[in-house]
């Protein structure tokens, strides 16, 4: 047994050895695309200011230039390519000007800015993690509330003959709507009967969260096989007892399969949301970002918005692991 | 939630054939159609049979002759189309829902989620016994089974032997005086399923139980059953039914006597019978 263990740690750890070097690879090739998508992105601006600082760029005229194609002004031009990943205000920041970015706007910002943390004792609405506080909340309670209606709903659907044919299309119907054409009239309608705030966002991230949850709960709770349902009936169990005992711990892999699918589409919503509202929020620094041209600042917003992602969804698997070892499912 | 009816509230019953009391089963003329989008099937045809109290049944044949199918009749499973059927003087849901049997399957069916002390739990919580008496019957049945000391395991630590056997400590927990077993050891290799069949007999020997065994063993049947009911298909109906002569001690060797092959020859004639008609 034990021995049988050991082989089974060795091997795993050994897989995970051998993976590192795939991924880093696939990683670093995409990071020097990055670097070489940068020089034709910024070519424009980049000979323009090249130019300005006295060097001979072809063709001459910024005018001429619009018309050139940004390959050929890279080929044309490969002694003032220089400042291409320092740019204020690229087209296409370098990774590390992002990266320096998402740095100042959270760390530095909090530690020494006037209104970091460390100076007013609270986060710094110019700052990063303010907004992404803004849009946690949101996503989180929109998650809690789309998945709640879902299984609601999936234990009906599962039930009621009615619920099933009435219900599911509507659902379905309800998905294939474009959320960015919805979110602003969920925002009017909410607002003119008195509710804003975080609501009406976490109202958008659970609309888009709550599919999922329904797709995957009314799989789950169907999958006990006939047989284990024959044996409920011998025992004489009401649906309410093979609903606990038999139908909800079978869904529940199921589930986290959903989750894991809702509270990344509940963090879309949440951003959506910020949008038409641009009261804080990720969804409202990238919307600033966009007006303001500084495509640094959208794309450090995006960052955080996929790390959050990620986190949350590694959050989710690791209450998967616990929770289907606490079952006692085969690990 | 009903609660199981008194033995008293039998009699009150109105019934067509009032069935003797040493009857657990009574089949008369009992017929089942199934209508499926290929015409209807004939799955049983005039059934009559009698099960008496502490007899061990077995249904033999080959594929399709109903003998499963008439089991889950009796477990109210299935709804007959003709013929009447009685369970402890029942009708077949009214003895599903006084809990009048234990339904083993052909596969262990244990819920992965729960221990084997849990999953034998299962039934005993949905009867509403106490904790203290489930406590004392997952005792007693795992001892029965000869699984002691594996309460606390998960279905997938226990080889699939152990498993059916937890099965069997399940249905036999509710104390149901009539057990149905449905090929149970079928998906099982012969060197597990002969450890199984000595440990059956045991079991009914010890419990006083009414068994119904389905099965597609010959060797199994005759060194299992007091009676043997031999079925043959399309119709599924009734071909014979043997009464053995072996004694209720049976040691695994008693195989090799002149009786018990006398019986495995007269089942297998019985089975032959069924395919040439």
């Amino acid at each position: 047994m034990s021995d049988a263990l050991d082989m089974r740690s060795r091997s795993k750890s050994g897989t995970a050895a051998l993976r590192v070097p795939p991924v880093l690879t696939v990683v670093l090739a995409l990071f020097a695309l990055w670097y070489l998508a940068v020089v034709p992105m910024n070519v424009q601006e980049t000979l323009t200011r090249a130019e300005r600082a006295g060097v001979a760029i072809t063709p001459d005229s910024a005018l001429a230039r619009r018309d050139t194609g940004n390959l050929a002004l890279v080929v044309g031009n490969t002694h003032a390519l220089g400042e291409s990943w320092s740019l204020e205000r690229p087209r296409l920041p370098a990774p590390h000007q992002v990266v320096s970015e998402l740095y100042k706007s959270t760390w530095v910002e909090e530690t020494t800015g006037r209104r970091g943390i460390v100076n007013s004792g609270s986060l710094s609405n110019r700052g990063l993690v303010y907004h992404a506080m803004v849009t946690l909340n949101a996503t989180m309670v929109g998650f809690l509330i789309g998945t709640g209606l879902g299984i609601l709903l999936a234990v009906g659907i599962v039930h009621s003959r009615v619920m099933d044919m009435s219900v599911m299309p509507w659902a379905i119907v309800s998905q294939t709507i474009p959320i960015v054409a919805l979110a602003p009239m969920i925002i009017v309608v909410l607002y003119s009967v008195g509710v804003q705030g975080l609501l009406p966002k976490a109202v958008i991230s659970a609309y888009l969260s709550f599919f999922p949850v329904v797709v995957g709960m009314v799989k789950g709770l169907r999958s006990p096989d006939a047989m284990q349902m024959d044996l409920m009936r011998t025992y004489y169990a009401s649906s309410t007892e093979v609903l606990f005992k038999l139908r909800l711990p079978a869904s529940v892999p199921y589930l986290f399969a959903s989750l894991k699918i809702a509270i990344a589409a509940s963090l879309v919503g949440a951003i959506v949301g910020e949008l038409p509202v641009q009261k804080g929020g990720l969804g409202a620094r990238m919307l600033a970002g966009s007006y303001y041209g500084q495509t640094v600042q959208i794309w450090a917003a995006l960052f955080l918005a996929a790390a959050l992602a990620a986190l949350l969804v590694w959050a989710i698997g690791a209450a998967e692991k616990r929770t289907l070892r606490r079952m006692g499912m085969r690990p | 939630m009903i609660t199981p009816a008194a033995p008293a509230d039998r009699k009150v019953i109105p019934m067509t054939h009032p069935a003797p009391a040493e009857t657990v089963i009574r089949a008369s003329h009992l017929d089942l159609t199934f209508q499926t989008g290929d015409g209807p099937v004939h799955a049983l045809k005039d059934i009559t049979l009698d099960i008496p109290k502490g007899a061990f049944v077995s249904f033999i044949g080959p594929s399709g002759c109903g003998k499963t199918t008439f089991l889950r009749c009796i477990a109210a499973l299935e709804q007959p189309t003709g013929g009447s059927l009685s369970v402890n003087g029942m009708t077949p849901d009214a003895a599903r829902r006084a809990r009048a049997y234990g339904y083993v399957f052909q596969a262990a069916g244990l819920y992965p989620w729960r221990t084997i002390g849990r999953n034998i739990a299962l039934p005993l919580e949905i009867m509403g016994f106490s904790k203290a008496e489930q406590q004392a019957r997952i005792a007693r049945v795992l001892e029965l089974v000869e699984l002691s000391g594996f309460e606390k395991k998960f279905p997938w630590q226990l080889s699939g032997g152990m498993q059916q056997r937890a099965s069997i400590a399940r249905a036999l927990a509710f104390d149901a005086d009539l057990l149905l077993m449905d090929e149970p050891f079928g998906a099982l290799d012969e060197i597990v399923r002969d450890r199984l069949n000595e440990e059956v007999l045991r079991l009914w020997a010890k419990t006083d139980k009414t068994i119904a065994f389905v099965t597609h063993s010959i060797p199994e049947a005759v060194y299992l059953s007091t009676h043997i009911v031999v079925m043959s298909p399309r119709p599924g109906r009734i071909t014979d039914i043997i009464e053995s002569p072996l004694p209720k001690e049976r040691p695994l060797d008693i195989r090799d006597t002149q009786d018990f092959i006398a019986i495995a020859h007269r089942v297998r004639e019985g089975l032959r019978a069924g395919y040439e008609e």
